[in-house]
Protein backbone atom coordinates (compact mmCIF):
# COMPACT_ATOMS: atom_id res chain seq x y z
CA UNK A 1 0.00 0.00 0.00
CA UNK A 2 1.33 2.94 -1.11
CA UNK A 3 1.39 5.88 1.80
CA UNK A 4 1.85 9.46 1.48
CA UNK A 5 3.19 11.76 4.32
CA UNK A 6 3.43 15.55 4.81
CA UNK A 7 5.32 17.01 7.01
CA UNK A 8 5.31 20.16 8.83
CA UNK A 9 4.05 21.65 5.03
CA UNK A 10 3.92 25.66 4.90
CA UNK A 11 3.38 27.98 1.73
CA UNK A 12 2.73 31.26 1.57
CA UNK A 13 1.80 33.82 -1.38
CA UNK A 14 4.65 35.88 -2.18
CA UNK A 15 3.85 39.05 -0.66
CA UNK A 16 0.66 37.77 0.73
CA UNK A 17 -0.99 35.86 3.58
CA UNK A 18 -0.12 32.71 4.34
CA UNK A 19 -2.26 29.33 3.32
CA UNK A 20 -0.68 26.63 5.75
CA UNK A 21 1.50 26.26 9.18
CA UNK A 22 3.22 23.73 9.31
CA UNK A 23 0.60 21.47 8.09
CA UNK A 24 0.93 17.57 8.67
CA UNK A 25 -1.51 14.67 6.67
CA UNK A 26 -0.81 11.52 6.46
CA UNK A 27 -2.76 9.52 2.81
CA UNK A 28 -3.20 6.29 1.90
CA UNK A 29 -5.20 4.26 4.25
CA UNK A 30 -8.90 6.37 4.12
CA UNK A 31 -10.78 8.33 1.62
CA UNK A 32 -10.41 11.91 2.64
CA UNK A 33 -12.84 14.57 2.12
CA UNK A 34 -11.33 18.40 2.03
CA UNK A 35 -13.80 21.12 2.68
CA UNK A 36 -13.19 24.81 3.16
CA UNK A 37 -13.92 27.97 2.48
CA UNK A 38 -12.77 29.55 -1.28
CA UNK A 39 -9.07 30.88 -1.27
CA UNK A 40 -8.28 28.57 1.68
CA UNK A 41 -5.62 26.53 -0.24
CA UNK A 42 -7.06 23.49 -0.71
CA UNK A 43 -6.11 23.25 -4.50
CA UNK A 44 -2.83 24.75 -3.75
CA UNK A 45 -2.23 21.48 -1.34
CA UNK A 46 -2.89 19.33 -4.07
CA UNK A 47 -0.64 21.43 -6.21
CA UNK A 48 1.98 21.02 -3.50
CA UNK A 49 1.27 17.15 -3.34
CA UNK A 50 1.85 16.74 -7.30
CA UNK A 51 4.65 19.20 -7.37
CA UNK A 52 3.50 21.64 -9.19
CA UNK A 53 3.85 24.35 -6.10
CA UNK A 54 6.95 24.07 -3.98
CA UNK A 55 6.02 24.73 -0.35
CA UNK A 56 8.27 27.27 1.75
CA UNK A 57 9.24 24.44 4.45
CA UNK A 58 8.23 21.52 5.54
CA UNK A 59 8.65 17.98 3.16
CA UNK A 60 6.55 15.25 0.82
CA UNK A 61 7.50 11.40 1.91
CA UNK A 62 6.01 8.51 -0.06
CA UNK A 63 6.94 5.30 1.43
CA UNK A 64 8.66 6.75 3.63
CA UNK A 65 11.43 8.57 1.46
CA UNK A 66 11.66 12.30 0.67
CA UNK A 67 10.85 13.00 -2.97
CA UNK A 68 13.47 15.50 -3.40
CA UNK A 69 14.64 15.12 -7.41
CA UNK A 70 13.20 14.56 -10.54
CA UNK A 71 13.33 11.06 -10.64
CA UNK A 72 11.37 10.90 -6.97
CA UNK A 73 8.76 13.60 -8.55
CA UNK A 74 7.94 11.79 -11.02
CA UNK A 75 7.80 8.59 -9.48
CA UNK A 76 4.88 9.92 -7.53
CA UNK A 77 3.24 11.27 -10.16
CA UNK A 78 3.13 8.09 -11.62
CA UNK A 79 1.27 6.70 -7.80
CA UNK A 80 -0.56 9.74 -7.83
CA UNK A 81 -3.36 10.04 -9.93
CA UNK A 82 -4.51 14.40 -9.86
CA UNK A 83 -8.05 14.83 -11.56
CA UNK A 84 -7.98 18.77 -12.08
CA UNK A 85 -11.30 21.14 -11.39
CA UNK A 86 -11.92 21.85 -15.44
CA UNK A 87 -11.49 18.68 -17.45
CA UNK A 88 -10.83 21.13 -20.31
CA UNK A 89 -7.10 21.58 -18.99
CA UNK A 90 -6.89 17.87 -18.59
CA UNK A 91 -8.54 16.79 -22.07
CA UNK A 92 -6.29 17.99 -24.74
CA UNK A 93 -5.18 15.14 -27.51
CA UNK A 94 -8.20 15.50 -30.37
CA UNK A 95 -9.91 12.37 -29.76
CA UNK A 96 -10.49 10.45 -26.46
CA UNK A 97 -8.59 7.30 -27.40
CA UNK A 98 -5.60 9.87 -28.09
CA UNK A 99 -6.13 11.31 -24.97
CA UNK A 100 -6.60 8.01 -22.87
CA UNK A 101 -3.19 6.70 -24.23
CA UNK A 102 -1.05 9.77 -23.62
CA UNK A 103 -0.19 8.30 -19.96
CA UNK A 104 0.66 4.87 -21.09
CA UNK A 105 2.68 5.91 -24.00
CA UNK A 106 4.58 8.57 -21.69
CA UNK A 107 5.43 5.67 -19.28
CA UNK A 108 7.10 3.74 -22.06
CA UNK A 109 4.11 1.41 -23.82
CA UNK A 110 4.00 1.01 -27.10
CA UNK A 111 0.97 1.78 -29.54
CA UNK A 112 -0.99 -1.91 -29.39
CA UNK A 113 -0.30 -2.48 -25.15
CA UNK A 114 -1.20 1.45 -24.65
CA UNK A 115 -4.14 1.39 -26.82
CA UNK A 116 -5.53 -2.14 -25.14
CA UNK A 117 -4.74 -0.29 -21.61
CA UNK A 118 -6.74 2.58 -22.64
CA UNK A 119 -9.74 0.51 -24.09
CA UNK A 120 -10.22 -1.27 -20.92
CA UNK A 121 -10.43 1.75 -18.82
CA UNK A 122 -12.81 2.87 -20.88
CA UNK A 123 -14.68 -0.08 -20.76
CA UNK A 124 -14.67 -0.22 -17.32
CA UNK A 125 -15.72 3.47 -16.90
CA UNK A 126 -19.11 2.30 -19.55
CA UNK A 127 -17.04 4.76 -22.03
CA UNK A 128 -15.82 2.20 -24.60
CA UNK A 129 -18.15 4.15 -27.37
CA UNK A 130 -16.47 6.98 -26.93
CA UNK A 131 -13.18 6.30 -27.85
CA UNK A 132 -13.20 7.98 -31.70
CA UNK A 133 -15.25 10.53 -30.36
CA UNK A 134 -13.91 14.00 -30.52
CA UNK A 135 -13.06 15.70 -27.10
CA UNK A 136 -13.87 19.09 -27.25
CA UNK A 137 -17.15 18.22 -28.28
CA UNK A 138 -17.93 16.19 -25.22
CA UNK A 139 -20.21 17.32 -23.06
CA UNK A 140 -19.50 18.38 -19.66
CA UNK A 141 -20.05 15.23 -17.35
CA UNK A 142 -18.62 13.16 -20.53
CA UNK A 143 -15.70 15.44 -20.06
CA UNK A 144 -14.99 14.72 -16.69
CA UNK A 145 -15.54 11.35 -16.57
CA UNK A 146 -13.39 10.57 -19.82
CA UNK A 147 -10.53 12.75 -17.59
CA UNK A 148 -10.99 10.69 -14.94
CA UNK A 149 -10.31 7.37 -17.48
CA UNK A 150 -6.91 9.34 -18.40
CA UNK A 151 -5.78 9.06 -15.19
CA UNK A 152 -7.32 5.89 -13.87
CA UNK A 153 -5.54 3.92 -17.01
CA UNK A 154 -2.07 5.09 -15.55
CA UNK A 155 -3.07 2.41 -12.42
CA UNK A 156 -2.56 5.03 -9.82
CA UNK A 157 -2.50 4.14 -5.79
CA UNK A 158 -3.97 7.31 -4.41
CA UNK A 159 -6.49 9.50 -6.45
CA UNK A 160 -6.74 13.38 -5.76
CA UNK A 161 -10.05 14.48 -6.92
CA UNK A 162 -10.06 18.75 -6.98
CA UNK A 163 -14.10 19.60 -6.96
CA UNK A 164 -15.13 16.47 -9.18
CA UNK A 165 -18.82 17.18 -9.04
CA UNK A 166 -18.54 20.73 -10.17
CA UNK A 167 -21.31 21.27 -12.74
CA UNK A 168 -22.51 17.88 -13.21
CA UNK A 169 -25.85 17.03 -13.70
CA UNK A 170 -27.78 14.40 -11.02
CA UNK A 171 -27.40 11.55 -13.40
CA UNK A 172 -23.64 11.83 -14.47
CA UNK A 173 -22.84 12.92 -10.17
CA UNK A 174 -24.65 9.57 -9.36
CA UNK A 175 -22.48 7.64 -11.47
CA UNK A 176 -19.23 9.26 -10.42
CA UNK A 177 -20.55 8.24 -6.56
CA UNK A 178 -20.78 4.67 -7.58
CA UNK A 179 -17.08 4.91 -9.92
CA UNK A 180 -15.66 5.98 -6.93
CA UNK A 181 -17.33 3.32 -4.44
CA UNK A 182 -16.01 0.24 -7.21
CA UNK A 183 -12.99 1.45 -7.41
CA UNK A 184 -10.88 0.83 -3.92
CA UNK A 185 -8.25 3.24 -3.93
CA UNK A 186 -7.68 5.67 -0.92
CA UNK A 187 -8.11 9.20 -2.18
CA UNK A 188 -8.44 13.07 -1.05
CA UNK A 189 -11.38 14.63 -2.20
CA UNK A 190 -12.02 18.60 -2.61
CA UNK A 191 -16.02 19.78 -2.50
CA UNK A 192 -18.42 21.84 -1.12
CA UNK A 193 -20.50 19.26 -1.99
CA UNK A 194 -21.58 17.49 1.42
CA UNK A 195 -23.90 14.87 0.37
CA UNK A 196 -21.13 13.57 -1.98
CA UNK A 197 -18.49 13.49 0.32
CA UNK A 198 -20.49 11.90 2.70
CA UNK A 199 -21.21 9.16 0.42
CA UNK A 200 -17.43 8.84 -0.92
CA UNK A 201 -15.03 9.47 2.11
CA UNK A 202 -14.31 7.93 5.26
CA UNK A 203 -13.22 11.14 7.18
CA UNK A 204 -13.59 14.83 6.25
CA UNK A 205 -11.46 17.66 7.01
CA UNK A 206 -11.70 21.37 7.22
CA UNK A 207 -9.15 23.52 6.15
CA UNK A 208 -9.33 26.74 7.96
CA UNK A 209 -6.96 29.55 8.34
CA UNK A 210 -4.20 26.68 7.89
CA UNK A 211 -5.22 24.35 9.61
CA UNK A 212 -6.39 21.11 9.07
CA UNK A 213 -9.84 19.80 11.17
CA UNK A 214 -10.98 16.64 11.44
CA UNK A 215 -14.68 17.16 11.01
CA UNK A 216 -16.95 15.63 13.80
CA UNK A 217 -18.46 12.81 12.28
CA UNK A 218 -21.97 12.79 10.83
CA UNK A 219 -24.76 13.33 13.28
CA UNK A 220 -28.68 12.50 12.27
CA UNK A 221 -30.37 15.37 11.64
CA UNK A 222 -33.67 16.57 9.61
CA UNK A 223 -34.93 19.51 7.59
CA UNK A 224 -38.09 19.96 6.25
CA UNK A 225 -37.55 21.47 2.44
CA UNK A 226 -39.96 22.08 -0.81
CA UNK A 227 -39.70 20.08 -3.62
CA UNK A 228 -41.49 22.93 -5.77
CA UNK A 229 -40.32 21.16 -8.98
CA UNK A 230 -42.43 18.11 -8.21
CA UNK A 231 -42.03 16.62 -11.73
CA UNK A 232 -38.00 16.38 -10.97
CA UNK A 233 -37.67 14.69 -7.79
CA UNK A 234 -34.34 14.61 -6.59
CA UNK A 235 -32.58 11.66 -4.64
CA UNK A 236 -32.24 11.86 -1.11
CA UNK A 237 -29.08 10.43 0.75
CA UNK A 238 -29.09 7.49 2.62
CA UNK A 239 -30.16 9.23 6.11
CA UNK B 1 -17.94 28.88 -35.45
CA UNK B 2 -17.47 26.21 -37.53
CA UNK B 3 -14.14 25.38 -39.15
CA UNK B 4 -15.04 22.20 -40.24
CA UNK B 5 -17.90 22.94 -42.76
CA UNK B 6 -16.94 20.76 -45.25
CA UNK B 7 -15.40 17.86 -43.75
CA UNK B 8 -18.44 16.14 -42.78
CA UNK B 9 -19.81 13.97 -45.94
CA UNK B 10 -19.78 10.32 -47.61
CA UNK B 11 -18.41 11.47 -51.04
CA UNK B 12 -14.88 9.56 -52.32
CA UNK B 13 -12.67 12.60 -51.73
CA UNK B 14 -14.68 12.27 -48.29
CA UNK B 15 -13.46 8.94 -47.72
CA UNK B 16 -10.37 8.95 -49.53
CA UNK B 17 -6.99 8.85 -47.28
CA UNK B 18 -6.09 12.36 -46.00
CA UNK B 19 -1.93 11.64 -46.51
CA UNK B 20 -2.41 11.18 -50.46
CA UNK B 21 -4.98 13.62 -51.00
CA UNK B 22 -2.59 16.62 -49.03
CA UNK B 23 0.16 15.11 -51.60
CA UNK B 24 -2.11 15.69 -54.60
CA UNK B 25 -2.93 18.74 -53.52
CA UNK B 26 0.23 19.69 -52.92
CA UNK B 27 1.29 18.52 -56.06
CA UNK B 28 -1.49 20.40 -58.11
CA UNK B 29 -1.18 23.36 -56.50
CA UNK B 30 2.76 23.98 -56.75
CA UNK B 31 1.96 23.19 -60.77
CA UNK B 32 -0.47 25.97 -61.21
CA UNK B 33 1.67 28.27 -59.00
CA UNK B 34 4.01 27.89 -61.32
CA UNK B 35 2.52 28.59 -64.50
CA UNK B 36 2.94 31.32 -66.80
CA UNK B 37 0.42 30.71 -69.87
CA UNK B 38 -3.21 31.13 -69.13
CA UNK B 39 -4.27 28.02 -70.85
CA UNK B 40 -2.91 25.51 -67.88
CA UNK B 41 -4.39 26.64 -65.33
CA UNK B 42 -7.81 27.04 -67.10
CA UNK B 43 -7.46 23.11 -67.14
CA UNK B 44 -6.59 23.06 -63.73
CA UNK B 45 -9.59 25.35 -63.06
CA UNK B 46 -10.96 22.93 -65.06
CA UNK B 47 -9.88 19.54 -62.97
CA UNK B 48 -10.91 21.88 -59.57
CA UNK B 49 -14.61 21.96 -60.78
CA UNK B 50 -14.67 18.26 -61.33
CA UNK B 51 -12.97 17.55 -57.91
CA UNK B 52 -15.67 20.13 -56.17
CA UNK B 53 -18.28 17.67 -58.19
CA UNK B 54 -16.92 14.94 -56.99
CA UNK B 55 -16.83 15.63 -53.18
CA UNK B 56 -20.76 17.28 -53.77
CA UNK B 57 -19.66 20.33 -51.18
CA UNK B 58 -22.49 22.59 -50.63
CA UNK B 59 -22.06 25.35 -53.69
CA UNK B 60 -23.52 28.13 -51.36
CA UNK B 61 -21.16 28.11 -48.86
CA UNK B 62 -18.56 27.21 -51.42
CA UNK B 63 -19.47 30.57 -53.41
CA UNK B 64 -19.34 32.52 -49.89
CA UNK B 65 -15.54 31.55 -49.91
CA UNK B 66 -14.83 32.21 -53.28
CA UNK B 67 -16.38 35.66 -52.66
CA UNK B 68 -14.03 36.40 -50.08
CA UNK B 69 -10.70 35.16 -52.17
CA UNK B 70 -12.29 37.28 -55.22
CA UNK B 71 -12.57 40.60 -52.87
CA UNK B 72 -8.79 40.07 -53.22
CA UNK B 73 -8.35 38.90 -56.56
CA UNK B 74 -10.56 42.50 -57.49
CA UNK B 75 -7.94 44.33 -56.12
CA UNK B 76 -5.70 43.42 -58.59
CA UNK B 77 -8.19 44.03 -61.53
CA UNK B 78 -8.65 47.58 -59.98
CA UNK B 79 -4.89 47.85 -60.54
CA UNK B 80 -2.99 45.87 -62.87
CA UNK B 81 -4.43 46.72 -66.48
CA UNK B 82 -4.11 50.36 -65.54
CA UNK B 83 0.01 50.09 -64.15
CA UNK B 84 1.72 46.91 -66.28
CA UNK B 85 3.12 48.27 -69.37
CA UNK B 86 1.97 46.06 -72.90
CA UNK B 87 0.30 46.81 -75.64
CA UNK B 88 -2.64 49.47 -75.26
CA UNK B 89 -6.27 47.60 -75.90
CA UNK B 90 -8.62 50.38 -74.48
CA UNK B 91 -8.56 53.95 -73.77
CA UNK B 92 -10.50 55.91 -71.39
CA UNK B 93 -9.90 59.61 -70.76
CA UNK B 94 -6.25 59.64 -69.17
CA UNK B 95 -6.57 55.81 -68.28
CA UNK B 96 -4.73 53.47 -70.53
CA UNK B 97 -5.62 49.54 -70.48
CA UNK B 98 -2.60 47.17 -71.39
CA UNK B 99 -3.39 43.70 -72.52
CA UNK B 100 -0.25 42.68 -70.45
CA UNK B 101 -2.04 43.99 -67.60
CA UNK B 102 -5.61 42.05 -68.06
CA UNK B 103 -3.69 38.95 -69.14
CA UNK B 104 -1.55 39.48 -65.91
CA UNK B 105 -5.13 40.05 -63.73
CA UNK B 106 -6.81 36.75 -65.49
CA UNK B 107 -3.64 34.77 -64.62
CA UNK B 108 -3.74 35.66 -61.00
CA UNK B 109 -7.51 34.66 -60.93
CA UNK B 110 -7.77 31.31 -62.55
CA UNK B 111 -3.93 30.69 -60.55
CA UNK B 112 -6.10 31.66 -57.19
CA UNK B 113 -9.98 30.36 -57.47
CA UNK B 114 -8.29 26.69 -59.01
CA UNK B 115 -6.00 26.41 -55.72
CA UNK B 116 -8.60 27.12 -53.70
CA UNK B 117 -11.15 25.29 -54.66
CA UNK B 118 -8.22 22.65 -55.16
CA UNK B 119 -7.90 22.95 -50.90
CA UNK B 120 -11.80 22.70 -50.81
CA UNK B 121 -12.19 19.42 -52.41
CA UNK B 122 -8.85 17.50 -51.26
CA UNK B 123 -8.09 19.30 -47.90
CA UNK B 124 -11.09 20.56 -46.71
CA UNK B 125 -13.05 17.64 -47.27
CA UNK B 126 -10.78 15.82 -43.67
CA UNK B 127 -11.35 17.34 -40.60
CA UNK B 128 -8.59 19.01 -38.84
CA UNK B 129 -8.07 16.41 -36.49
CA UNK B 130 -7.55 14.11 -39.41
CA UNK B 131 -4.67 16.92 -40.85
CA UNK B 132 -2.82 16.94 -38.06
CA UNK B 133 -2.71 13.01 -37.96
CA UNK B 134 -2.13 12.91 -41.79
CA UNK B 135 0.57 15.30 -41.84
CA UNK B 136 2.28 13.87 -38.77
CA UNK B 137 1.88 10.39 -40.75
CA UNK B 138 3.87 12.37 -44.00
CA UNK B 139 6.85 13.03 -41.36
CA UNK B 140 6.08 16.11 -40.72
CA UNK B 141 8.33 17.63 -37.84
CA UNK B 142 5.74 16.83 -34.75
CA UNK B 143 6.40 20.13 -33.33
CA UNK B 144 4.35 21.49 -36.33
CA UNK B 145 1.17 19.12 -36.36
CA UNK B 146 1.07 19.28 -32.78
CA UNK B 147 0.68 23.13 -32.78
CA UNK B 148 -2.08 22.83 -34.99
CA UNK B 149 -3.79 20.34 -33.19
CA UNK B 150 -3.36 22.35 -29.78
CA UNK B 151 -4.39 25.57 -31.35
CA UNK B 152 -7.38 23.26 -32.72
CA UNK B 153 -8.12 21.93 -29.48
CA UNK B 154 -7.99 25.30 -27.48
CA UNK B 155 -9.23 27.87 -29.73
CA UNK B 156 -12.75 26.92 -29.18
CA UNK B 157 -12.09 27.58 -25.47
CA UNK B 158 -10.50 30.76 -25.87
CA UNK B 159 -13.25 31.66 -28.29
CA UNK B 160 -15.83 30.91 -25.36
CA UNK B 161 -13.88 32.44 -22.61
CA UNK B 162 -13.83 36.05 -24.98
CA UNK B 163 -17.27 35.59 -25.24
CA UNK B 164 -18.22 35.14 -22.18
CA UNK B 165 -16.18 38.58 -21.18
CA UNK B 166 -17.79 40.33 -23.68
CA UNK B 167 -21.38 38.69 -22.93
CA UNK B 168 -20.87 40.22 -19.60
CA UNK B 169 -19.85 43.62 -20.69
CA UNK B 170 -23.13 43.49 -22.65
CA UNK B 171 -25.21 42.71 -20.25
CA UNK B 172 -24.06 45.53 -18.28
CA UNK B 173 -25.38 47.85 -20.70
CA UNK B 174 -21.86 48.35 -22.67
CA UNK B 175 -22.49 49.64 -26.28
CA UNK B 176 -19.65 49.97 -28.66
CA UNK B 177 -19.11 53.64 -29.93
CA UNK B 178 -15.66 55.28 -31.07
CA UNK B 179 -15.16 56.89 -27.70
CA UNK B 180 -11.85 56.10 -25.73
CA UNK B 181 -13.97 54.34 -23.15
CA UNK B 182 -14.85 51.66 -25.73
CA UNK B 183 -11.31 51.19 -26.65
CA UNK B 184 -10.42 50.77 -23.26
CA UNK B 185 -13.25 47.87 -23.12
CA UNK B 186 -11.87 46.14 -25.58
CA UNK B 187 -8.46 46.43 -24.85
CA UNK B 188 -9.21 44.98 -21.37
CA UNK B 189 -11.41 42.04 -22.91
CA UNK B 190 -8.16 41.76 -25.50
CA UNK B 191 -5.94 41.62 -22.21
CA UNK B 192 -8.37 39.18 -19.85
CA UNK B 193 -8.52 36.73 -22.81
CA UNK B 194 -4.72 36.98 -23.20
CA UNK B 195 -4.44 36.41 -19.38
CA UNK B 196 -6.84 33.51 -19.28
CA UNK B 197 -4.86 32.10 -22.30
CA UNK B 198 -1.88 31.87 -20.66
CA UNK B 199 -2.98 30.28 -17.58
CA UNK B 200 -5.16 28.02 -19.20
CA UNK B 201 -1.86 27.25 -21.19
CA UNK B 202 -0.10 26.16 -17.89
CA UNK B 203 -2.62 24.18 -16.49
CA UNK B 204 -2.76 22.35 -19.97
CA UNK B 205 1.10 21.48 -19.15
CA UNK B 206 0.82 20.88 -15.88
CA UNK B 207 -2.25 18.25 -16.43
CA UNK B 208 0.47 16.62 -19.15
CA UNK B 209 3.61 16.70 -17.23
CA UNK B 210 1.48 15.15 -14.54
CA UNK B 211 1.46 12.56 -16.78
CA UNK B 212 4.26 11.72 -17.20
CA UNK B 213 5.11 14.32 -20.77
CA UNK B 214 8.71 14.65 -21.41
CA UNK B 215 8.37 16.30 -24.82
CA UNK B 216 7.81 13.46 -26.84
CA UNK B 217 4.64 12.91 -28.77
CA UNK B 218 3.13 10.19 -29.78
CA UNK B 219 1.28 9.60 -32.87
CA UNK B 220 -1.16 6.37 -33.17
CA UNK B 221 -0.78 4.39 -36.19
CA UNK B 222 -3.69 5.71 -39.11
CA UNK B 223 -5.67 3.39 -41.21
CA UNK B 224 -4.10 1.07 -44.13
CA UNK B 225 -4.31 2.71 -47.32
CA UNK B 226 -6.25 1.24 -49.28
CA UNK B 227 -6.32 0.82 -53.54
CA UNK B 228 -8.83 3.41 -53.85
CA UNK B 229 -6.45 5.66 -52.53
CA UNK B 230 -4.05 5.06 -54.56
CA UNK B 231 -5.72 5.25 -57.65
CA UNK B 232 -6.78 8.97 -56.19
CA UNK B 233 -3.06 10.13 -55.99
CA UNK B 234 -2.66 8.37 -59.34
CA UNK B 235 -5.08 10.56 -60.86
CA UNK B 236 -4.43 13.62 -59.30
CA UNK B 237 -0.82 13.30 -60.28
CA UNK B 238 -2.10 12.65 -63.89
CA UNK B 239 -3.66 15.91 -63.84
CA UNK B 240 -0.88 17.83 -62.15
CA UNK B 241 0.64 15.60 -65.26
CA UNK B 242 -1.52 17.21 -67.52
CA UNK B 243 -1.21 20.76 -66.66
CA UNK B 244 2.14 20.79 -66.65
CA UNK B 245 2.97 19.41 -70.42
CA UNK B 246 0.06 22.12 -71.47
CA UNK B 247 2.43 24.80 -69.97
CA UNK B 248 5.18 23.72 -71.45
CA UNK B 249 4.26 22.37 -74.74
CA UNK B 250 0.92 24.61 -75.48
CA UNK B 251 0.53 28.07 -77.20
CA UNK B 252 0.54 30.74 -74.86
CA UNK B 253 -2.70 32.10 -74.83
CA UNK B 254 -4.42 35.73 -74.17
CA UNK B 255 -2.68 38.88 -75.19
CA UNK B 256 0.70 39.24 -74.25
Amino acid sequence: MTALLLEDISFCHPGGGCLFHHLKLAIGAERVGFIGPNGSGKTTLFHIIMGLLKPDSGRILLDGRQVNDVRAWRQLRRQVGFLFQDADDQLFSPTVLEDVTFGPLNMGDDGPTAKAKAMATLESLDLAGFAGRITHQLSGGEKKLVALATILVMAPEILLLDEPTNNLDMATRERLVAILADLNLPMVIISHDFDFLAKSTDIIYSLDHGHLHRSESSHLHSHPHAHIYGDHPHAHGGY
Amino acid sequence: MNLECFSAGSSPLHRADVRLKMIGAFLLSVTVALCYSLSAPLLALGVALLLLGSARLPLVKVGRRLLVVNLFTLLFWLTLPFTVPGRTVMEAGPLVVSGAGINLAALITVKTNAIVLIFMALVATSGVTAIGHGLAGLKVPPRFCMLLLFTYRYIFVLQQEYQRLRRAALLRGFRPATTMHTYRTYGNLLGMTLVKSWQRGRRVQQAMELRGFQGRFYVLEGRPLAAADWGLLALLFGAALGVACMELLGAPGGWS
